[in-house]
């Protein structure tokens, strides 16, 4: 909402008050000023004056050569440019040394050989943006009417010594889209008082049923439905300052019935239509849903399809207007139209949101219908349209009004205890203080024994509960004098539960190991979606998707995690080393929310290590990545119930990748991204893993139990055994530790050989085996029993034998 | 034979004195003090002596070994010492040499910022709770108070999976969840922090994923003062002490009365700066009192408790904090960006 600073002084006195100052304590009370514009910021030196003579340039045919009077000293020549000017008009002149907008100065200046002195302006050249000048002056200069006093101040004529403030409404202040709604919120926050305008209407002895008659078939949609007969009327231009403040609010001119209908609905925040009455094509309007494949042609010109959903404006046959929304071409007021039905009607929300949006429009009139009006006001806006018109369109107005109404004024009243309204504040506001807020809103109230019992002007449809009061009178009161305390209650600590505490330790430790943290769009396209899934479901889609690329939620963290690899490598970042911890969507089906299980997702290429002048160099690698999810494990407790198994899934390394699984249960996968994928994303040999973070944080972990440390010596002996090439090594591992219970403690893997001094398919893997017991120390022979024991049972199970 | 064994000790000393190595100064030990030394040998011609003088010459005899081994065992230590010395100027390296690299991530800007606030808030007694990202629009909007047809729920901003289902456009529906579990009694007090979505075109200052942190406390007696109270404390931990904040009236349908809440430039100290768009204050939260509405839909008794709720942007936050400016660096995870948020 544009509010002009002078118009709105006519409302309420703002004596004392600049607008910067206005716009401040309306910001602090409670609707936000975005911005405070002076119309004329810059401007000077412009003045009315009178076109003497013009005549063409006489070297160059778009050129004009005027000789204006500009009420001081002689008449000056100035050449102008623009197609419309011509001698007699009045002209707004930027005199030599005049000032426009953008810091640009008049001089005198020499055009094609012919002196100009000065510049005949358009209203583009003094600051009025082009969406709002008069469609006739759009490519030419304005024209002032004839009785505009020559040398006058220009600016001053064309309202522009005035400043804008933009308000920023908030869905619930939908009485301050207009002036009056406006005044009274400045009234409250300043303490004086509100004038309204007049709207005495001066009536012909006609009767305006003669005229015609209104009925309403939707009253659900159309609860209130006034017209009034203005015959007789002149179309032409709209005084200047009308046409002023409309262009200051925004609003482009047209002609003065135009004019006024846009005038009051600034003024009442009341959305008028004028018809022409002799193109209604009949004596009667009749309000009703459209039928379905019924049109209308609006005055736009552009042909809309109506449905069941849109309210009409019709004359009994076919419609004439899209209720609330936009008027039809065939009854639109014309420059030869003489006799003019004006409707005021109140329009509910949802039919008029419905068309807005099926139709894409919307207008001033659209919006306040969209947000609420006052229907109280609506016939007083009626009654001073017509009173503007009979002024200023030469019109008379015919007796009476015609309406169609099931809307009754029900009054709300809100009691509130100044106790209540001091508790939820933390104030002490007393009795006086909260009456005189009240009474500078003008809401009408009793009190009694600190119960406020307040009756809410129907201007003001936000305030229905005990809560709104208490708003009103905090924000009049001022939040800065609220006082800051903190709330006093039972202290209970806060603090993370034990899953949200686990899950910021795996964060430290990824990020500790070397990995940095990504966060990536959940949405993505339906082919990336559940690539690289641990499990999957049937796709969540949205229903109505900007884009396919964004069209699904994702079932792994993986895809988007290359993307960022990708990206990454495409910018010179050749070692990457990324994990994710987010969430991923399987549908549980159609119409109920989809389960969100919590992953844990990596990706890693390049070098690992690089201390390259002291000759090392370490390139990602399987190993690599699996000891960052050992590690993990250890920290969650997990790793002795952790298995790797060699596994097969798409798009991963069939000799490189494995299941991992918890108790049995996979809950995760680390492996090189298959050599075709590598390619697709651009990258080089790349690892990645995911893993079922919310399993891992819910799985009990191993509580921690102090171990006696040593108290006698232990031995260690090491043994390189012979396998079949296909033996895994952790299941090697595994029987030694079997078959050593209870004395073997650690049993590392320290070497692996494959090559010429073994016979071809067979490998070699050698641990180091400790052995100890915590009651004494252990004997040569007792060892030796032992680790006779482990080297028959690896025969036995995998045909070990020692390396010779 | 006097006069020989003081000659004799001369001499070792004057030959201690020139080893140059820990072999010379053998040789010279194995010359003067062995067997077959001439000191011995001296000795040994004692017989010709007259009986009262031997004890004298013995005594002199060996008041000479004694110096020569003092000699030599102190020039041994010289030497050693010596030797390590040459040994260790040896080994000296260049320290100015780079150490090898401790391989370290770090957590995303985003991570760094709403950690923080959970634990300031912790320490203030709130829990965290966290909620599904898919709500119902039960839980998004009309537990809310955003009734079904309700201008700020515009299909155009969300984005629905079905009529009733549809990624959350705020973390407010874990105030609905969590009050519904207290079943109607107090005090409530938690942080929900998530990731949100809207139907957002992705540009410098839009993201149609981004992140939320709101606050909820729910008891009886909970005062607006409190919310001012409480957000004092908290921009004053985050933003440094002697930070103020101001509330500005404003439109929630969750709350009433709603503010917004600025917090004085912590970049110019109020003066009036870039950051702050010369105003001395920053927009930085969106609060107010639990409507009644949303209190009583969610089992709670409208008169006998209050509430206050807040509700800020990490992004935001993030980008005030860091001077970052372009939302779209947080989705990107360009480790020249990720890699910035390491130091403490
Ligand atoms: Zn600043």
């Amino acid at each position: 909402m544009l509010v002009s600073y002078r118009w709105l002084s006519e409302y309420v006195d703002l004596t004392g008050v600049t607008a910067a100052e206005l716009a401040d304590r309306i910001t602090k009370s409670g609707i936000e000023v975005e911005r405070v514009e002076a119309l004329d910021c810059g401007m000077k030196g412009v003045v009315i004056g009178h076109v003497l003579e013009c005549e063409p340039h006489p070297n160059a045919d778009k050129l004009r050569k005027c000789v204006v009077d500009i009420g001081e000293g002689e008449p000056v020549q100035i050449i102008c440019g623009a197609p419309n000017v011509a001698k007699g008009q009045k002209v707004a002149v930027a005199k030599v040394g005049a000032v426009l907008p953008g810091h640009f100065k008049i001089k005198r200046a020499k055009l094609r050989g012919e002196e100009s002195n000065g510049m005949i302006c358009s209203l583009q050249e003094l600051g009025v943006e082009a969406k709002v000048v008069p469609k006739e002056y759009a490519d030419g200069i304005f024209v002032f009417p004839s009785d505009a006093p020559i040398g006058a101040d220009a600016l001053e004529w064309l309202g522009l010594h005035d400043e804008v403030l933009e308000l920023s409404l908030t869905p619930n202040r939908a009485d301050c889209l207009s002036m009056i709604g406006v005044a009274y919120e400045v009234a409250a926050i300043l303490g004086r008082d509100v004038k309204l305008p007049e709207a005495a209407v001066k009536e012909t002895n006609e009767n305006v049923h003669d005229y015609i008659s209104v009925r309403v078939e939707a009253p659900e949609d159309n609860p209130l439905y006034a017209g009034r007969i203005v015959k007789n009327v002149r179309i032409g231009p709209s005084p200047l300052w009308m046409q002023a403040r409309l262009m200051a609010a925004g609003i482009r001119p047209h002609n003065n019935v135009v004019d006024i209908t846009n005038y009051i609905l600034l003024e009442y925040g009341q959305p008028l239509h004028a018809f022409d009455y002799d193109r209604l094509g009949s004596k009667e309007i009749v309000v009703r849903r459209a039928k379905a494949g019924e049109t209308i042609i609006t005055l736009d010109d552009v042909e809309r399809k109506l449905t069941e959903d849109h309210l009409v404006i019709t004359n009994g046959r076919e419609p004439v207007a899209l209720a609330g929304v936009m008027g039809g071409a065939n009854s639109e007021v014309r420059d030869d139209t003489k006799t003019v039905f004006i409707e005021a009607a109140y329009f509910t929300s949802p039919v008029i949101r419905q068309a807005v949006k099926d139709h894409g429009l919307r207008s001033e009139a659209s919006t306040r219908f969209e947000k609420g009006i006052d229907p109280a006001r609506t016939k007083e806006a009626l009654d001073r349209a017509a009173a503007l018109m009979a002024e200023y369109a030469g019109g008379e107005v015919v007796g009476g009004v015609v309406e169609a109404s099931v809307w009754r004024e029900e009054p709300v009243a809100v009691a509130v205890t100044l106790e209540r309204i001091n508790s939820v504040l933390g104030t002490a506001i007393t009795k006086e203080e909260a009456a005189a807020i009240l009474s500078n809103l003008q809401f009408p109230f009793a009190e009694n024994n600190g119960m406020f019992t307040i009756r809410v002007p129907s201007r003001r449809r936000d305030i229905a509960i005990e809560e709104d009061i208490i708003e009103e009178v905090a924000r009049l009161y001022g939040y800065d004098r609220l006082p800051a305390t903190l709330p006093v209650a039972e202290a209970k600590p806060g603090g993370l539960t034990p899953q949200q505490a686990k899950r910021r330790r795996v964060r430290r430790y990824l990020e500790g190991a070397g990995l940095f943290q990504a966060i990536t769009y959940s949405l993505t396209s339906p082919d990336k979606a559940a690539r690289f899934a641990l499990e999957t479901a049937e796709l969540v889609r949205l229903a109505l998707p900007m884009s396919e690329e964004r069209s699904v939620l994702r079932q792994s963290l993986i895809p988007h995690l290359l993307e960022a690899a990708s990206y990454n490598r495409a910018r010179q970042v050749e070692n990457i080393a990324l994990y994710e911890i987010g969430s991923v969507y399987l549908s549980k089906g159609e119409g109920v929310q989809p389960a969100e299980k919590e992953r844990l997702a990596g990706v890693l290429t390049g070098l690992w290590h690089a201390h390259l002048w002291q000759g090392e160099k370490k390139a990602v690698d399987f190993y690599v990545a699996k000891g960052i999810l050992d590690g993990l494990f250890d920290l969650l407790g997990l790793a002795a119930r952790i298995q790797y198994k060699p596994a097969k899934r798409a798009d991963l390394h069939p000799g490189r990748t494995a299941d991992i699984a918890l108790d049995g249960k996979v809950i995760g996968f680390v492996g090189q991204l298959h050599p075709a994928v590598q390619k697709e994303y651009d990258l080089k040999e790349t690892y990645v893993f995911e893993l079922a973070l919310t399993d891992l944080l819910n799985a009990e972990s191993e509580a921690i139990r102090y171990e006696p440390i040593p108290r006698f010596p232990s031995v260690v002996r090491d043994i390189a055994l012979v396998v079949d090439e296909n033996v895994e090594a952790g299941a090697l591992k595994q029987a030694i530790e079997e078959a050593g219970k209870p004395l073997v403690k650690d049993v590392s893997l320290f070497d692996v050989y494959k090559g010429d001094r073994l016979p071809d398919g067979k490998k070699s893997l050698a641990f180091s085996l400790r052995y100890y017991d915590p009651e004494r120390t252990l004997t040569d022979e007792e060892v030796a029993a032992v680790h006779e024991r482990v080297l028959a049972a690896v025969e036995k199970q995998f045909g070990a034998v020692l390396r010779g | 034979m006097k006069e020989r064994l003081y000659e004799l000790k001369q001499e070792a000393l004057r030959r201690i004195d020139e080893a140059k190595d820990v072999k010379a100064l053998n040789d010279v030990r194995v010359a003067y003090l062995g067997k077959k030394g001439p000191i011995t040998e001296v000795l040994r011609g004692m017989g010709a002596l007259p009986p009262e003088e031997r004890p004298k010459l013995g005594a002199l005899a060996n008041e000479v070994r004694e110096a020569i081994q003092q000699a030599l065992e102190a020039k041994q230590t010289k030497l050693e010492q010596e030797e390590v010395e040459r040994k260790l100027a040896a080994e000296a390296i260049d320290v100015t040499l780079p150490g090898r690299p401790v391989k370290l991530g770090n957590p995303h800007p985003l991570t760094r910022v709403i950690e923080e606030i959970e634990d300031l808030f912790i320490g203030m007694g709130y829990t965290v709770a966290e909620g599904p990202e898919v709500e119902t629009d039960y839980y998004n909007f009309e537990a809310l108070n955003l009734p079904k047809g309700h201008p700020a729920r515009d299909m155009q901003d969300s984005f629905y999976i079905t009529e009733e289902i549809l990624l959350r456009t705020h973390t407010s529906p874990m105030q609905a969840r969590t009050m519904e579990k207290h079943r109607g009694r107090g005090p409530v007090k938690i942080i929900c922090p998530g990731k949100v979505y809207r139907r957002d075109t992705d540009d410098a200052t839009h993201s149609h994923q981004f992140t939320q942190i709101e606050g909820l406390v729910v008891d009886r007696n909970i005062r607006m003062s409190d919310l001012k109270g409480t957000l004092r404390e908290f921009a004053r931990k985050l933003f440094g002490e002697g930070r103020d904040i101001r509330f500005r009236p404003s439109f929630f349908p969750f709350t009433e009365p709603s503010v917004e809440v600025d917090v004085s430039c912590f970049r110019c100290e109020g003066r009036g700066c870039g950051v702050c768009k010369g105003t001395g204050w920053i927009e930085i939260l969106g609060a107010g009192m639990v409507h009644p509405n949303v209190l009583e839909m969610a089992g709670f008794d409208s008169k006998t408790y209050t509430g206050f709720a807040f509700g800020m942007g990490p992004e935001r936050i993030a980008m005030l904090k860091y001077g970052i400016d372009d939302i779209r660096h947080f989705y990107q995870n360009d480790l020249r960006f990720l890699r910035q948020f390491l130091r403490v």
